[in-house]
């Protein structure tokens, strides 16, 4: 797999650390509830196809970012700075 | 068909002839009392106990591909129990000794082999934790030696202990532990409940879950709808897409783990051997080929298939602890789907829907678990109580945080086991 860092280029998946789904940037306010949390913490779609999860340039710039990607077929669809994805829930 | 060894000597002088098929093909039935969702080994080894212990026959195990086609027989055979938090020590600790019974319980031979495990350590710090680990085996009634660094230089000679990454200091040695042949135990399940006339449906994929007023009443399949009062999901890998068509949501993501063969070779590792801090095991299959394997790829993957960096990662890892495997050559690489809870431990529970129950979340360490999970999910099924050995197994300790099983001592978020 290569990973389309956007402010490195395209580099190889080897200087990336995965996170896991996306819905660990949608951290719920500490008041939010237990349903909240649970969601948050453990409950995942966790259906095949295409993706959006979180990754770091661990050995390279150190960025966060955002990677839509299949996980059948193993295909890197395309990624973002966590930090420009905003209210963009869609990844 | 009974099998024994008169019966092999009576085929052979015969022309081999009279062999009758282990298991029958029957058309699916309108109505069943029960359906089981997966024919892995966990499916059949829970229709066989539903017939064995409870008496109930009218059952279906329907599967989407062949028996046996999924984990079962993608994995890399370890049968144990040295697991340390109360719960999981029971639960494997009743697994281990069906296994000691199972080739004479299913009149059939799954290969069983108590070779021993080996877990190394390589600190002061690793040993006392070792050592407490085995203690707590040894308080549930199972077997754990502390070797200490010169007896086991003595046992298996070959591995690099004064490597400077990683000196062994010694290991921690479950002899009751070994391997197990994965295809029989599938085949061996399945003939067996074939017998006690529970139908084994292949080819034959859930394409959704009935539910009437908060009750599960039946499924639909490619083969056709068939009725159902109880319907048991157990298709580890595959959990959370079956669940989604009874509308829940599971704390559950599907994970690639590798594993890895060489071609055969003569007699060389006696044992299962792990490596934790390279993240490493191997054993030698009674064919000969070197099986090993390493941990995950950490990021989700419905591929069945893993990618090079992990690959490399285990070899050179295994390269460290044994030099002398760098001679053989490597056959064939494959991934199985992990069912990841995000605890790190499994789910053997009633689902929130009326009559559907689950069993998922077997992580990487599905194999060795076949027997009990099968037994103690028959129960569950059957008396609507959870099975003594699998009580804690519980869909709701996610959300309540109390009973989390956490093993490792990670904490229960995903991608941390």
């Amino acid at each position: 797999m290569r990973i389309p860092c956007p402010i490195c280029g395209e580099r190889d998946s080897r200087e990336f650390r995965p996170k896991g789904d996306i819905t660990y940037a949608d951290r719920p306010a500490a008041e939010a509830g237990n349903a909240a949390w649970h969601s948050y913490l453990h409950l995942r779609d966790n259906q095949p196809g295409e993706i959006v999860e979180i990754w770091r340039h661990a050995h390279g710039c150190g960025a966060w970012i955002s990677v839509t990607r299949n996980t059948v077929s193993h295909a890197v669809l395309g990624a973002k700075l966590l930090r420009d994805r905003g209210q963009d829930h869609a990844g | 068909m009974r099998y024994s060894g008169l019966r092999v000597i009576a085929e052979g002088l015969t022309g081999q002839k009279s062999w009758a098929r282990a298991w029958r093909d029957p058309a699916p039935k309108a109505q069943y009392d029960m359906i089981i969702i997966g024919g892995g080994g966990h499916g059949l080894a829970t229709a066989y106990y539903l017939a064995k212990n409870h008496g109930i026959t009218n059952i279906a195990v329907l599967e989407k591909g062949y028996l046996g086609g999924g984990n079962i027989g993608r994995n890399t055979t370890i049968v144990r129990a040295n697991y340390l938090l109360e719960g999981n020590s029971q639960f494997y600790s009743h697994s281990l000794k069906l296994w000691e019974g199972l080739e004479q319980d299913l009149n059939y031979n799954v290969m069983h082999s108590q070779r021993g495990i080996i877990n190394l350590f390589h600190s002061d710090g690793q040993r006392d934790a070792f050592a407490r680990r085995g203690n707590a085996m040894i308080n549930q009634g199972d077997d754990a030696i502390l070797l200490e660094r010169d007896e086991l230089r003595r046992m298996i000679p070959y591995l690099d202990y004064d490597q400077t990454r990683f000196p062994i200091f010694g290991g921690l040695y479950h002899k009751r532990g070994g391997t197990a042949r994965h295809d029989a135990v599938a085949w061996g399940y399945a003939r067996a409940a074939d017998q006690r006339g529970v139908d084994l449906i292949q080819n034959c994929e859930v394409t959704g879950i009935d539910i009437h007023q908060g009750r599960v009443t039946g499924v639909q399949t490619t083969r056709g709808a068939m009725t159902a009062r109880k319907v048991g999901i157990v298709v580890a890998g595959r959990s959370s897409q079956v669940a989604a068509m009874a509308g829940l949501r599971l704390p559950i993501e599907s994970h690639v783990l590798q594993a890895f063969v060489t071609e055969g070779l003569k007699p060389v590792i006696d044992h299962v051997i792990t490596y934790g801090m390279g993240h490493f095991y191997i054993s030698q299959s009674d064919k000969g080929g070197l099986v090993f394997g390493g941990d995950l790829d950490f990021y989700a993957s419905y591929a069945a298939r893993g990618n090079l960096p992990t690959a490399e990662h285990v070899v050179e890892t295994g390269m460290t602890l044994m030099p002398m495997i760098g001679q053989a050559k490597m056959l064939r690489s494959w991934g199985g789907i992990m069912d990841m809870s995000s605890d790190g431990s499994p789910i053997i529970d009633k689902s929130p829907i009326e009559g559907l129950y689950l069993n998922c979340g077997w992580c990487y360490g599905g194999f060795k678990a076949v027997p009990g999970s099968g037994y103690a999910f028959a129960h569950l099924m059957a008396t609507d109580r959870p099975h003594q050995s699998a009580e804690r197994y519980r869909l709701d300790r996610f959300e309540k945080g109390r009973g989390l099983m956490d093993e490792e001592g990670r904490g229960s978020q995903h991608n941390l086991h």
